[in-house]
């Protein structure tokens, strides 16, 4: 079954080109340490899902490329048609040519409308081109105005006109220290929106992707490109094909189903979180082994401490007793700063992966009382190795990994919109001080949901 | 109004560059008279200006924005500069206003200026979207420092005076007493930087509308502080990290300000970074992470900063960057300007000039005071939270 991508704004192309080109390359790496017939059932799987194929075997990305300016995607395109092995279809995109000024009113209120019925065209013809479509995928940051406001107007069509299929909104987290004056707006605007139409949000955080490549990658003039870079190795590690029941050389149909049915159980908790262990620069690969114990062992303790890496974990964060009332677990909790989940995917690549023991993330400590762990943890497997890991293994997580960057963000936006600074910017375009205060309610709501876990 | 600054121009090296058909002169210019350039010569060229405009705007797929490019000392720039303020946000509504003023400064020639100035100040507070004020006296005191490096040679530095920055190849006139060609070709980089993310591509691009959303938080506080990093170029090509980071800090000290103010000590509503060339998000943050503490936000935007990385450098340089600030500390600037004002207007002196002229009364100079007296007032009242301690307000409480 096929996803759709929809990439909106300057860092979704940005992004997605990265996606794209991480999903391509891991596909057609020499190495996979499998067999041929395994690894080329992955590679046909990796295809099915993400690419479409043209006459002269070059295959094309199933994507969309939404801007409001022109240059980013011309870049994106160009990009990816010079590396001569995949690239985006010729008339896949929509462009115009003032941007939307960091505005997430003028994204939603004006470029929406105006423009719905010739990108829902784009989308809708990428989609004939699947055999069977699973879902999307629709990358987008928060702080801008076209990836933010733009992104949820498209994400409120597609529920409107695609009610069968699943949304899994790739969201880009701002740097604490914006990037963007009115990017808290823009992000509380952005969640309150998707929370109502999508059916998951997958969080990127620049701020943990940086330091992924500061301590972890070492790379000392740190770019945009790096960061993307990481973030689409994440994404691939989780989306890449696994095996399904039946084992080797069966790959897993829908993973986009599977992954919203295992994670998000109830509809108030939608805020995934994505680790992923080893992650590291390839000249320190080569001198390094792995133990399917010891990668288990930290993504385990980066599950419970709310650690965003395996550099600086803290290992005094044990879960509770569990023979505790709720409450006591609660307050106990917070004072351990222990993550409570809710539900938890762990994803095996590499040699000897039926070996891995995942008896540490049953342990109901782990979750919270709702769900038996039995259902509440689920683990997918390949022996096929990703992209240059001997073993990796990824974590997507439903749990109070998102909470203090929510609260974060909640709280300044609230900040400044007591003071009602650059409020005008909104309400010149339709966006009145009352959208903003069901916003603020709506996270409110969502934030305490998850607070009490 | 007069034609001898047009015919040069259309005669120098950039004749190419200007359509002859989009010029409007006249003959006796504005007499340094506010009223003669918004009232006479308003009413007079209206219809052919507004012509003219419409068939530059036909020509664009989609515009964005203007750039009135004018002085507040004068008459016709400052009188019919900003007539045609209005008359642009009538004929183009959506369209972003951005000004680039020159203010007088103290020692102007131009004795009738504070009175241009202020009457100017009421239309730029009513009809600009943005403003950069910039002022004489501390262009005139960065090409002196640049003078100084160029000349005196540092210890082990060599200074590249073929620069975008430091050359004057336009210059026409000979040598003034004060030296306008260096000064305006700074007064241009500051245009070219701002558009520099419209015009290249990069890794984080800023687009002219940004700014005003970004660092406009309320209408009519629109005026931006800018500084302009480096002025001169360094002839080695590979600048360490320590020099990249020189060139931040240079940005906030008052040296490198293009009007006479210290944004540092006074307070910051939000600032804009656009950097250019080879500058990754790393060093932009280690940069924002160190000048941080040493900078005083408002209490609602602490973390106010907008950022923007453009690949393409200007020539001669291997990077650069442009620092827009909304920042309390233009108001000295204005304080003085309506100070100057009120000397001239108390005596009444060469008021005559202007009440001449049909359509002006004594109540139009009040109301431009008063226009910019609320301005000042505004910006006294955000000063005034500077002592007042950060604290938290209390969130939405929701039932679970």
């Amino acid at each position: 079954m096929s996803i759709v991508t929809v990439q909106l704004g300057q860092c979704g192309n940005q992004i997605g080109f990265e996606v794209f080109d991480a999903l391509y390359s891991d596909s057609h790496c020499p190495q996979g340490l499998c067999s041929k017939r395994e690894n080329e059932v992955y590679q046909a799987s990796c295809k099915e899902r993400f690419f479409s194929e043209e006459e002269n075997g070059v295959p094309i990305a199933r994507a969309v490329l939404v801007d409001m300016e022109p240059k980013v995607i011309n870049q994106t395109l160009s990009k990816a048609a010079q590396s001569g092995r995949w690239k985006y279809g010729q008339h896949s995109c929509f462009c115009q040519k003032q941007g939307s000024g960091n505005n997430w009113a003028y994204g939603y209120s004006v470029h929406g409308p105006r423009h719905e019925e010739s990108i829902m065209n784009l989308i809708q013809k990428e989609v004939e081109k699947c055999d069977c479509l699973s879902g999307f995928f629709i990358i987008m940051s928060m702080a801008g105005g076209t990836g933010s406001g733009l992104g949820a107007f498209v994400t409120q069509n597609l529920q409107d006109h695609y009610s069968n299929s699943l949304k899994m909104n790739q969201i880009i987290w701002p740097y604490g220290t914006g990037e963007v004056i009115v990017q808290n707006y823009n992000s509380i605007l952005t969640l309150s929106h998707l929370y109502r139409s999508s059916d998951a949000l997958l969080v990127h955080e620049n701020d943990a992707v940086h330091k992924i490549c500061a301590k972890l990658m070492n790379i000392k003039q740190i770019s945009f490109s790096d960061i993307n870079q990481v973030l689409a190795h994440q994404l691939g590690s989780v989306f890449q094909p696994t095996y399904s029941m039946e084992g080797s050389y069966h790959y897993r149909r829908n993973p986009l189903g599977e992954l919203m049915e295992n994670l998000v159980p109830h509809p108030e908790f939608k805020m995934l979180g994505i680790r992923n262990i080893p992650q590291m620069s390839e000249n320190s690969l080569a001198y390094s082994t792995f133990t399917w114990a010891g990668l288990l062992k930290h993504l385990r303790q980066m599950l419970i401490s709310n650690s965003k890496m395996e550099e600086g974990i803290d290992w005094q964060v044990r879960p509770p007793l569990s023979r505790l009332p709720t409450l006591g677990k609660v307050s106990l909790n917070r004072e351990l700063h222990f993550n409570t989940s809710i539900a938890n995917l762990v994803i095996l690549r590499g040699k000897d992966v039926h070996s891995a023991d995942l008896g540490g993330f049953k342990d109901p400590a782990l979750y919270t009382s709702w769900l038996a762990p039995v259902n509440a943890f689920n683990v997918w497997k390949t022996q096929r190795a990703f992209s240059k890991y001997e073993k990796s293994a990824a974590l997507v997580s439903n749990s109070q990994f998102l909470l203090k960057p929510l609260d974060t963000i909640v709280g300044k936006a609230w900040n400044m919109f007591a003071s009602k600074a650059y409020i005008h910017q909104y309400t010149k375009f339709g966006i009145e001080e009352e959208d903003f205060l069901d916003s603020f309610t709506l996270l409110e709501q969502v934030v305490a949901s998850y607070c009490n876990l | 109004m007069e034609e001898g600054v047009v015919n040069e121009i259309l005669q120098g090296p950039l004749r190419d560059v200007f359509d002859s058909k989009q010029l409007i002169t006249d003959i006796s210019g504005s007499g340094n008279n506010w009223a003669v350039g918004h009232k006479v010569f308003g009413r007079l060229y209206q219809e052919q200006i507004l012509e003219k405009l419409r068939k530059s705007a036909e020509h664009c797929d989609c515009l964005q924005c203007f750039f009135i490019i004018h002085s507040m000392g004068g008459g016709t720039g400052s009188g019919l500069g900003t007539f045609l303020l209005k008359v642009l946000e009538d004929e183009f509504p959506e369209v972003y206003r951005f000004v680039t003023s020159v203010y007088p400064s103290g020692e102007d020639d131009v004795i009738t200026s504070p009175y241009n100035s202020i009457l100017a100040m009421k239309e730029l507070n009513e009809h600009a979207d943005c403003v950069l004020p910039i002022d004489n006296q501390s262009l005139f005191d960065i090409i002196s420092k640049i003078d100084l490096m160029v000349n005196s040679g540092k210890l082990g530095t060599t200074i590249k005076p073929k620069s975008l920055v430091t050359s004057s190849a336009g210059a026409l006139k000979k040598q003034h007493q004060k030296p306008f060609d260096a000064m305006n070709n700074i007064v241009a980089n500051l245009l070219l930087n701002l558009t520099s993310s419209a015009r290249f591509e990069g890794s984080l691009n800023m687009d002219l509308n940004e700014i005003s959303m970004n660092l406009v938080p309320f209408p009519q506080l629109h005026y931006l502080v800018s500084s302009l990093t480096p002025l001169y170029t360094l002839a080695d090509v590979n600048i360490p990290t320590r020099r990249l980071d020189q060139m931040f800090s240079d940005a906030f000290s008052k040296d490198h300000q293009l009007i006479r103010a210290d944004p540092k000590h006074s307070l910051y509503l939000a600032c804009a970074l656009m950097v250019r060339g080879n500058v990754q998000v790393s060093d932009l943050r280690r940069n924002i992470e160190r000048l941080k503490p040493s900078l005083q936000f408002i209490s609602w935007n602490q973390e106010g900063w907008k950022t923007s990385l453009c690949s393409v450098p200007p020539v001669g340089h291997s990077h650069s960057l442009l620092a827009l600030a909304n920042n309390t500390c233009v108001k000295p600037t204005f304080m003085e300007l309506r100070e100057r004002f009120m000397r001239l207007y108390k005596k009444k002196a060469h008021l005559h000039h202007y009440l001449q002229i049909e359509g002006m009364e004594e109540s139009c100079f009040m109301e431009a005071v008063s226009s910019l007296s609320t301005l000042i007032e505004e910006y006294n009242q955000l000063d005034a939270t500077r002592s007042m301690p950060v604290e938290d307000l209390p969130r939405l409480s929701v039932a679970v």
